[in-house]
């Protein structure tokens, strides 16, 4: 008998499942950590609304902004690479996609990018639909470096594309002071809002996803293709929704990150390193849970960029070195992610694969 | 367009590709031993350049003697890389997959660091050196010197991979390859052909970095380019088989010099991606991989 099916008839039988190599929890004990986590998300909500108001150092808030936008980019990864386990190199794609379709809506035709960036959602949502076709094929490793040479071909064709501007990019002019066209002249303050809306919907989707049939589903993806496929899940199809959830969250991003710098260009929307960015925080804090992404970015963005500040002011690598050796050590000694401090535990975690 | 050109052209392209087949055939040997994909391979192909050219400044040591020299030194390198790091990697017990990913990520991005941080981001060329600046001219056919013993130290390096696939070490990569926790059975030690196998990875590149050396520039982020290449390779090949790279590279080698001389060099990668697309299509484990 498969794990899945000892799910199953353990739940039938006693109302119980056994969560993921855990003691086993009632659906009452489920039904209320749902509800704690709810609460918890409101909680800080509130807290982050309540964030700026004691913070006058600009540089401070332009990084809380930052890393708000990268908690839901990363929020948006976890829902395919944790959740389902397919580990992209190349969000940046649907990322860059996101941005230049609200971008050029914005600048070519006029419509707003409160518009634009479902536009750009939904592009990045097709793209994502894509993508996956050819390479849900393929499994673990195949997989990355299939999503790392497509999206650097969309780096490539970007840079060589004049009707995007090329490798010049997009400069956003600004016009009037507006939340329509999300232009303002001071942005750090309303964008911090608009970013925490971001995350706030990115955590909601994914914590609605998560208790959904479709978060069984690519758990059980993730956990055994084979037995899931032998109880009648359609991987492919699983795995095409969960890209594209996954996408039109990412672009949406991308749409918001290039309205708020007021630019765009090949390489801070497509390139490698803003792929990197997008896994890493739900890589370091936890992948497969609804806090991971958004403690992986907390700790994460702020290091990276205040490293890059301090550390690489001269162009002389050391603040490369110090990111890069942060990945190694996070990956290496915490690898069930920053969550498993707090006691949270990935459910959606290999580790319990080869477990009797 | 003279068939001379496009003759000449089509060599230069082979030659280029023997150089991306050898750097393809360390990252596919390195995956088909533990499944692990080295993502700071370029960045090897990086430190082996520099190698050369600082060796190259301070002693006056051509090109080509240093090949032994910096073989050894990226097999060491590569050793080093598998006891520190990736040992480390395979023993950990959540999200092995995701570890590996991300550990060599994070070693490619502190290489490049480091790199900055010693040698600067300037660009560097070696410009002197019993290579530099001869042609060789077959006819219509011109073909700078340096290419074309590059071109030809890969091919032997391959021939010399090809050997060692078939003696006794080899058969142990084999064993280990398909179960590594029997052959512990059988006297193996596993720990010990997974740091040959990154060793003998790593001084591939290494071979390929020197005689890259001779003609290209050298720059921090020189291996980008390459490793991107290298995956489209092994992806081609198929992963873990050093005839597909071998073929894979020549054939990605023709591609781009193609692309570059009927349409515009900007998009020469292009065709190679378009190449790895119908792959991912019609073929999706490689044309020589087993998967």
């Amino acid at each position: 008998m498969t794990r899945m099916q000892e799910v199953t008839h353990s739940a039938k039988a006693e109302g119980t499942f056994p969560l993921m190599g855990r003691p086993s929890l009632s659906v009452n004990a489920i039904t209320r950590r749902r509800k704690q986590e709810l609460i918890t998300g409101a909680v800080l909500l509130m807290v982050l609304a309540l964030l700026p108001l004691p913070i006058e150092n600009s540089y401070l808030r332009n990084l809380i902004v930052v890393t708000l936008l990268y908690a839901g980019l990363a929020q948006g990864w976890n829902i395919l690479g944790g959740y389902c386990g397919q580990i992209s190199l190349g969000h940046a794609l649907y990322f860059g996609i996101g941005a230049y379709t609200s971008t050029i809506l914005f600048t070519r035709l006029g419509i707003p990018p409160t518009l634009g960036l479902f536009a750009g959602a939904a592009l990045a949502a097709l793209a994502a639909l894509l993508v996956g076709w050819p390479c849900f094929r393929l499994s673990g490793h195949y997989y990355a470096i299939a999503t790392l040479v497509v999206g650097l071909m969309g780096l490539l064709l970007v840079t060589n594309w004049d009707f995007v501007n090329a490798a010049m990019g997009i400069t956003i002019p600004f016009k009037r002071e507006s939340w329509i066209d999300l232009e303002f002249r001071i942005p750090i303050q309303p964008f911090h809002y608009v970013m925490l809306a971001y995350v706030a919907v990115a955590w909601i989707v994914a914590y609605v996803v998560e208790g959904s049939r479709w978060g069984f589903i690519w758990r059980a993806v993730k956990d055994d293709v084979v037995a899931a496929r032998s109880l009648g899940v359609r991987v492919f199809l699983s795995k095409m929704a969960a890209a594209a959830i996954s996408g039109a969250i990412v672009g949406a991003g991308g749409a918001l990150y290039a309205q708020f710098i007021g630019f765009i260009d090949p390489d801070s929307g497509l390139g490698l390193s803003v792929s990197v960015l997008i896994a890493l925080p739900a890589v370091v804090g936890g992948v497969g849970t609804l806090w991971g992404p958004l403690l992986g970015a907390a700790v994460l963005i702020p290091m990276q960029q205040l490293s890059a500040a301090w550390l690489g002011g001269a162009g002389n690598g050391v603040d490369l070195m110090f990111y890069g050796a942060l990945i190694v050590a996070l990956a290496l000694a915490r690898p069930q992610g920053l969550v498993s401090l707090f006691g949270v535990h990935s459910q959606a975690g290999g580790e319990v694969v080869d477990e009797p | 367009m003279t068939p001379g050109l496009i003759a000449q052209v089509a060599i230069g392209g082979l030659l280029l590709g023997l150089i991306y087949a050898l750097v393809a055939a360390g990252l596919s040997l390195i995956f088909g031993l533990m499944d692990v994909v080295n993502f700071a391979h370029g960045q090897l192909l990086m430190l082996a350049m520099y190698a050369v050219f600082e060796i190259h400044q301070a002693f006056g040591l051509d090109p080509l003697v240093q090949l032994p020299l910096v073989a050894a030194l990226l097999f060491l390198i590569g050793v080093a890389i598998y006891r520190g790091l990736i040992s480390r990697a395979l023993g950990v017990r959540f999200n092995t997959g995701m570890v590996q990913v991300f550990v060599t990520f994070g070693l490619s991005i502190f290489l490049v660091g480091a790199a900055q941080l010693a040698f600067g981001s300037d660009f560097r060329s070696i410009t002197d050196g019993v290579l530099y600046g001869r042609t060789v001219s077959m006819g219509a056919i011109v073909l700078p010197l340096s290419q074309l013993a590059a071109g030809l130290v890969c091919l032997v390096a391959f021939a010399a991979l090809m050997l060692i696939s078939r003696t006794e070490f080899g058969r142990a990569l084999e064993a280990t390859r398909e179960d590594r926790d029997a052959v512990a059975l059988i006297g193996i030690d596993r720990d010990r052909i997974f740091s040959l196998g990154w060793g003998i990875g790593a001084a591939a590149v290494g071979i390929a970095g020197v005689m890259l050396a001779t003609f290209y520039y050298i720059s921090p982020t020189v291996g980008d380019n390459f490793a991107l290449i290298a995956y489209v390779t092994v992806a081609l090949g198929g992963f873990g088989s050093l005839i597909g790279a071998l073929v894979a590279g020549l054939l990605i080698g023709l591609v781009e010099a193609m692309t570059a001389l009927f349409f515009d060099p900007a998009l020469k990668q292009v065709g190679i991606f378009a190449i790895y697309v119908l792959v991912l299509m019609v073929r999706p484990r490689g044309l020589f991989g087993r998967l």
